[in-house]
């Protein structure tokens, strides 16, 4: 079953927060994974694979330098998701 | 036509000794931390490295096989002519040929026993371990030193943020023996060639070579990528592991991960779901990753810090440059 864009982007929240400890509420789509919610490269990683999970979709490794913004991965989700 | 006499076959193997060798230098983030633009903090936030430990310049390869070896087979109420066979993991001994294994043998005064050198980086102890045990139990020799042992010092560079500054000198020693029971399980190990530049060299030799201005070959890595496939393709291999051994996570003593990074250890741990009465091994926070050195250091230390973990089992995987993995557990001597 596909994800809307609101569920992605409200999964991701939840995904972020479990990682880091940020607020939901601040995993905005506009935001930046680096420089606004300060997630290293490695945390970021830990994020890709709880997203693959939740998700089911696969995010290579390869592909995880393009996810600059909240959005950037939201939109990467959905794709996947119709692939 | 006549049909050929074989080994004997063995019985069971087991580890019956083991030996350290700490590199005396003991270097701090901050020691590291200027032409990285880095600081304390961000090194312990990212690896849980608080000091790593380095060989002085006319310490090497050799010098600290010996001294851990001598450790290990001491421990193991043996002599260096009790010996069998040598093995040592290392990517650090600076000579293609010949092996740091057969000089041992003359420094140790085995005699003039089978030694060889096996290059599987981060998993080359447990790759050892392997090839000891089916030593042992294929009836070949009874008693065989498997040494992981690394100088990374000298191939650092230390303006490289991706690996040099989690590197460390140091070796590991151990005497797997023949025993009446089973002591170490069937290995589960692999590689993962396409993934072969994850981990590697700037440079070949041969490159270098034809050109001079190239500067000496250090390490690099493609550290998340290292961290994904070590934590979540490492938990697999882990859990096949127990699974061979014919046991659960709830009978283990301890977890004893390659001292990669206190990240990976602890993200390890969580997707295997250990639980609290397995102690994990943590000697990274202290001496820094010593690539196919570290298990045995960390081993070591757990033995002499909490002495009752003896007898105990311990899961051990190693995992690194190839890639390469490799898990079994082990009955701690």
């Amino acid at each position: 079953m596909a994800f809307t864009e609101a569920e992605v982007l409200a999964g991701l929240a939840e995904i972020v927060n479990e990682e880091t400890g940020l607020a939901v509420e601040a995993v905005e789509a506009n935001k930046s994974f680096t420089d606004d919610l300060d997630i290293d490269s490695i945390s970021m990683m830990t994020i890709v694979v709880n997203a693959e999970k939740k998700f089911g979709v696969k995010i290579p490794d390869d592909d995880v330098k393009d996810l600059v913004t909240v959005q950037d991965a939201v939109d990467y989700i959905n794709k996947a998701q119709e692939a | 036509m006549p049909t050929l006499k074989t080994a004997e076959l063995g019985t069971f193997s087991r580890i019956a000794g083991i030996g350290a060798y700490r590199a005396e230098n003991l270097v701090t983030n901050d020691d590291i931390a200027g032409p990285i633009n880095s600081s304390d903090e961000w090194i312990r936030q990212r690896t849980g490295i608080v000091t790593r430990r380095r060989a002085s310049k006319d310490v090497g390869v050799l010098d600290m096989c010996e001294e851990a070896a001598l450790e290990a087979i001491a421990s193991s109420g043996l002599k260096p002519e009790d010996i069998g066979g040598i093995i040592i993991s290392t990517v650090t001994f600076p000579y293609f040929t010949p092996s740091a294994a057969a000089a041992l043998t003359d420094r140790l005064g085995t005699g003039p026993i089978p030694a060889w050198d096996i290059s599987a980086a981060c998993a080359g102890y447990c790759y050892g371990i392997s090839q000891a045990d089916a030593l042992v139990r294929a009836g070949t020799m009874d008693n065989v030193l498997v040494i992981g042992a690394e100088k990374l010092s000298d191939i650092i560079d230390p303006e490289d943020r991706s690996i040099s500054f989690i590197l460390g000198d140091g070796a590991g020693a151990v005497v797997v023996s023949s025993s009446d029971e089973p002591g170490i399980s069937k290995t589960v190990w692999g590689s993962k060639g396409e993934s072969w530049s994850t981990i590697r060299m700037t440079d070949s030799l041969l490159d270098i070579r034809d050109n001079r201005e190239l500067p000496f070959p250090t390490l690099r890595q493609d550290g998340p990528n290292v961290f994904r496939w070590a934590v979540w393709d490492g938990a697999e291999v882990a859990k096949e592991a127990l699974t061979a051994a014919g046991i659960e996570a709830g009978d283990l003593a301890a977890f004893v991960p390659h001292q990669a990074n206190m990240r990976i250890i602890d993200e390890l741990a969580k997707q295997l779901k250990l639980p609290e009465s397995v102690v994990i091994a943590r000697d990274i926070a202290d001496n820094g990753n010593t690539s196919a050195a570290s298990i045995p250091l960390a081993t070591e230390r757990l033995l002499r810090e909490q002495p009752e973990l003896s007898g105990g089992l311990a899961l051990q995987i190693g995992f690194g440059a190839g890639l390469v993995f490799g898990a079994q557990v082990v009955r701690l001597p």
